[in-house]
């Protein structure tokens, strides 16, 4: 019983991880900037079909694909950024949420072209695959990587926000866009650097995910729900409230489905709607 | 009141185009399919068979040249896809409805074709009661109880295997599939040690398997839906160290189909699945049919495509028998007791049900020449759907 709840906190933190890299990104842009980007599943479904192309096509091993697709996915989210969604900044949260959601579709029709319906095969290097027991807890590699990666990357996000020049430009950006231009802050470069940091984090969680998940073009909207509920749950603006969200997320989720299989996936949205009853704004959520 | 408006003159209107489609020069085949979203690659796979027949045997049957409207219902949409074919009989006026991926959405054309009296050729949707909803009905793809019934009673006296754990989808065909597995394989004298149902939108197995591995089964059954999800439970298994030496693995076929077997690696080896086809079924048709495909759209076909191509088989001949009467009783009984060679072997049309009789094939995953194949080791002929054969009683 004891090794079993070792195993499953365990495999509930790594499912987590598997949701905070997947959603940290949309925190981001949610948070530092009140933009209600539904396409950050699209970015990620991108970040997806980078590696898997890379590796299959041209042979990378799957870990220098994973910074390509970061730098795809924010690459091409500059490029969205300047043509559609800066219009859309000041405009209402429902034209936001039209807008990129028509993306959305659009995104999952171009995937369907270009790649095809198919399911993508994702074959993992050798020393991802397998696991060792520790303690009658059973440690998968992959997993462990995982969830490694997604503390480097809550480390970094964390540092570089409230540390750096360019995190204070961002923060002051967001509080109040004119006076911060009036200081002779560069808004839009920082909304479009903000921006791109988000989608890139979108591009490296898929591409991250689709080992475990798989990727065919429905992965866009696939995984929105997920994506959504980790945000709401840790508050808008906040790495560490996606953090805790997710880890709680989770668990709650592996938890279930091992001890009680008959409740299944339902235990994930009960705890979503116990944590917002309890806090509306979401465990970290400051308004 | 509109429903009934719809009915009627659904109804009235395909009376009225009867004759006249019978006098003209073409027949139309309205092809209803998933050709987007979640299910759209199975349809791109049938679209393709159908594509790749008429290419090969011309576009004109008994005279009379073929038309194809084809229909996409985006998913499972049981309305959309009665209203589709609706608008097909009243507006388009075809002759024959076809494709049909996905069960719920072959259950709600059940109605129009019963009442439009429409010959309607089901192309993959696989559970057993859905050529019951209309008798011009007529199908060439498997039913549930056909595979996992025979695989059942199969595991047990053949496999010698007594305890096995099933873990299945929660949803309709998950429940299909359970059912028919326990009921053969108990009746076969086998035990059932523990059952679990999973979410049909899952990413993770791992608490999954995890709990089937502790409870330690001589084997483990599963039945998910294609796509995404067997890469994700045989990321699972292989995370687990579930070795399939130990704890045989057995499940139908979307588990071990190329992408996931790509995906799971030397993972796949020795999972044994049931399965009406495999593009690396050994025979000389079978090769002629994989290599056109090949070559029209670089993939091998699977049990959409070859479903789709004996539907368009069913359709050419019964035509050819009928000498082009698109009448829904002389197609359906021309339909009756059919016999062919597909890719996948022998099969026919039982005249008693208009479900398909065919073999039934036991793989398990192997290595040949470095490429990990689906290998056909044994097989059951001749097997009717279990389930309507039980109904009769």
């Amino acid at each position: 019983m004891l090794t079993s709840l070792g195993g499953v906190l365990f495999d509930g933190f790594a499912y987590g991880m598997l949701l905070f890299l997947l959603s940290v990104g949309l925190s981001v842009t949610l948070g530092m900037m009140n933009f209600i980007n539904l396409a950050h599943g699209s970015f990620g479904m991108l970040g997806g079909y980078v590696t898997v192309t890379l590796m299959d096509r041209l042979g990378w091993p799957f870990l220098a694909t994973l910074p390509a697709a970061f730098v795809a996915a924010a690459a091409l989210s500059v490029v969205l950024e300047r043509l559609l969604f800066r219009h859309s900044y000041r405009a209402g949260e429902l034209d936001q949420v039209l807008l990129t959601i028509g993306v959305v579709f659009m995104s999952v029709a171009s995937a369907a072209y270009i790649w095809g319906t198919v399911q993508q095969p994702v074959q993992l290097p050798d020393y991802f695959t397998g696991s060792f027991t520790f303690l009658g807890v059973n440690f998968a590699y992959y997993r462990l990587f995982l969830i490694g990666t997604a503390l480097v990357v809550t480390l970094l996000l964390v540092a570089g926000l409230e540390w750096t020049r360019f995190g204070a430009q961002v923060r002051a950006a967001v509080d109040n866009q004119r006076m911060a231009r009036g200081l002779g802050i560069n808004v839009n470069l920082a909304f479009a650097i903000t921006f791109a940091l988000g989608s890139g984090l979108a591009g490296l969680g898929g591409s991250l995910a689709i080992a475990m998940v798989g990727l065919d073009p429905d992965f866009a909207f696939a995984y929105l729900v997920y994506v959504l509920i980790v945000v709401s749950v840790g508050g808008l603006a906040s790495i560490g409230g996606s953090f805790a969200a997710a880890t709680v997320l989770g668990i709650s989720d592996i938890a279930g489905k091992y001890y009680f299989p008959a409740l299944g996936s339902f235990l994930i949205y009960l705890v979503m709607v116990g944590v917002l009853m309890w806090r509306p704004a979401g465990l970290f959520g400051k308004r | 009141m509109s429903k009934l408006f719809i009915a009627a003159s659904s109804l009235a209107a395909a009376l009225a185009a009867a004759a006249p489609a019978y006098s003209q020069g073409t027949i139309k085949i309205g092809l209803i399919m998933s050709y987007s979203g979640q299910f759209a690659d199975p349809a791109a796979q049938m679209d393709n068979a159908v594509k790749l027949y008429v290419k090969q045997h011309g576009d004109t049957v008994a005279g009379k040249k073929l038309e194809f409207i084809r229909k996409d219902t985006g998913g499972i949409a049981p309305p959309l896809a009665k209203r589709l074919a609706q608008e097909l009989v009243v507006r388009d006026k075809v002759d024959i409805i076809a494709g049909l991926v996905l069960t719920p959405n072959a259950l709600a054309v059940g109605d129009v074709s019963a009442e439009a009296k429409k010959f309607t050729v089901i192309m993959n949707a696989a559970t057993a009661i859905i050529t019951t909803k209309s008798p011009y009905m007529a199908r060439t793809s498997t039913t549930l109880p056909q595979l996992n019934e025979t695989f059942g009673t199969w595991a047990a006296k053949k496999a010698g295997v007594k305890k096995v754990y099933t873990m299945v989808s929660d949803y309709g065909p998950g429940h299909d599939a359970e059912g028919a597995f326990q009921r053969g394989f108990k009746e076969a004298g086998g035990e059932i040690v523990g059952s679990v149902r999973m979410p049909v939108a899952n990413p993770d197995f791992s608490a999954f398997v995890q709990r089937a591995k502790d409870i330690n089964p001589e084997a483990i059954y599963v039945f998910i839906p294609g796509g995404t999800q067997p890469s994700a439970l045989g990321r699972a298994l292989a995370e687990r160290g579930v070795d399939t030496a130990k704890t045989k693995i057995f499940g139908m076929g979307e588990l071990t189909e190329d992408e996931a077997r790509k995906t799971m690696g030397d993972a796949s080896l020795g999972i044994v699945t049931v399965y009406h086809y495999d593009h690396n079924h050994q025979s000389a048709m079978n090769r002629e049919f994989v290599k056109a495909y090949n070559a029209e759209y670089n993939r091998n076909p699977n049990i959409y495509a070859v479903g789709g191509w004996d539907g368009m088989h069913l359709i050419y001949e019964t035509l050819k028998k009928t000498k082009g009467n698109t009448d829904g009783d002389a197609l359906i009984a021309a339909a009756k007791g059919m016999k062919w060679e597909s890719p996948r072997g022998p099969i026919s049309i039982d005249p008693e049900t208009r479900d398909i009789v065919q073999t039934v094939y036991i793989r398990r995953v192997e290595k040949v020449g470095g490429q990990l194949l689906n290998v056909e080791f044994d097989k059951v002929e001749n097997v009717k759907d279990p389930f309507k054969a039980r109904m009769k009683k």
